[in-house]
């Protein structure tokens, strides 16, 4: 569905990180998806690889944290993540809970080769004329 | 190799023209809501009986998502009010930038609600923010009561779920209180209004929710900086 669009949105995101950093390569991406944020991880990669396919960004790989959603009890003020919207406070047991956190969609963290100083450059320069 | 943190969300560039959209809304005190469901769970039909029951005077616009036509648009502008259809043309929901083009003439000033009628789907539209005050979720009662556990997303973002078609309740193996609980399950602030558009039951509870909603966001403007929506 819409993980075509959230696929490009990434690679925007890495293209404007690596134009800060010229001469890097990107090799890893990492996003922190929430369980509530309604974008299908399975699908995601599967927009990712055929976005990339045959670009400069054909090597590089993403990496999707899939994240449960957090709630804080209302009781005890106990922070906890809910599993199969089970509501209950782990610390005390009630009900009584807001929902914190669960509809993440954001980078984390980019990996990359960094660029070669000048030097190197120029011999390899060197070496690929012979 | 190095690993660089890297901060911000991945729909970078809708959350920055959905923030500018905030603040434009803001400034001219445009309470705004983003109506979300599934197809034929009867967004359209709701926002006909709305717009029939505010007097002619009143400041209110629409715009209305549809992959084709301009079906919707025509049926609500019979009401008087400035109607816009957006045609997305295959895209499956509403972005932020849609929203920017088709407000573009129009005179925020003039206007104190600004009702969006997001593309019929219960998945999508959820991701992107419009700028709007306030998602709602409409569910019908011809659906299931588990749908806010199959789609919770947008179920977690709406304030308010506003249940359809409750005339046909006799009808259809469908339990309310099981629906609310499932919705407050994933959404424990889930406020609930019930309607059946066609004979025009729970409309009162339905208008003046929207009228008290819109009390709350101006009255949250007229806070200090910091203490918004």
């Amino acid at each position: 569905m819409h993980e075509m669009g959230i696929a490009n949105s990434i690679l925007e995101g890495v293209a404007k990180e690596l134009r800060s950093r010229p001469g890097s390569r990107a090799i890893q991406v990492g996003v922190r998806i929430g369980e509530l944020a309604g974008v299908d991880p399975g699908s995601l990669s599967f927009a990712f690889e055929a976005l990339t396919i045959d670009t400069p960004f054909a090597a590089l790989k993403l990496d999707v944290e899939y994240v449960a959603p957090r709630s804080r009890c209302r009781e005890c003020n106990r922070e906890f993540e809910v599993r199969n919207y089970e509501l209950f406070c782990p610390a005390c047991g009630s009900l009584n809970s807001t929902r914190i956190s669960g509809d993440e969609l954001e980078f984390k963290y980019l990996e990359i080769d960094e660029a070669e100083d000048e030097a190197v450059k120029c011999c390899d320069l060197e070496v690929n004329k012979k | 190799m190095n690993r660089v943190p890297m901060e911000g969300k991945v729909l970078n560039e809708n959350a920055r023209v959905a923030a500018e959209l905030r603040e434009r809304f803001s400034e001219r005190h445009v309470f705004v809501v983003n109506l979300i469901s599934s197809p034929g769970s009867g967004k359209t039909t709701l926002l006909e009986k709305t717009l029939e029951a505010f007097p002619r005077d009143s400041r209110v616009a629409v715009l209305t998502g549809d992959l084709q036509t301009e079906n919707d648009a025509n049926r609500l502008k019979r009401y008087g009010f400035p109607v816009k259809q957006i045609v997305t043309g295959g895209t499956c929901h509403l972005d932020a930038r849609m929203i920017e083009k088709h407000i573009a003439d129009w005179d925020l000033s003039q206007l104190d609600l600004l009702i969006v009628e997001n593309v019929g789907n219960l998945v999508c539209p959820s991701s992107y923010d419009l700028g709007e005050t306030a998602k709602i979720v409409l569910l019908s009662v011809t659906e299931g009561e588990d749908k806010p556990l199959k789609y919770p997303s947008i179920f977690f973002k709406s304030e308010l779920m506003v249940l359809t078609k409750t005339d046909l309740l006799p009808y259809v193996p469908f339990d309310s209180s099981l629906a609310i609980a499932n919705a407050r399950l994933v959404h424990p602030e889930m406020e609930v209004v019930k309607v059946a558009c066609l004979a025009g039951d729970g409309l009162r509870e339905w208008m003046s929710w929207l009228e008290q909603r819109r009390q709350i966001f101006l009255s949250r403007l007229a806070q200090p900086v910091g203490q918004g929506i």
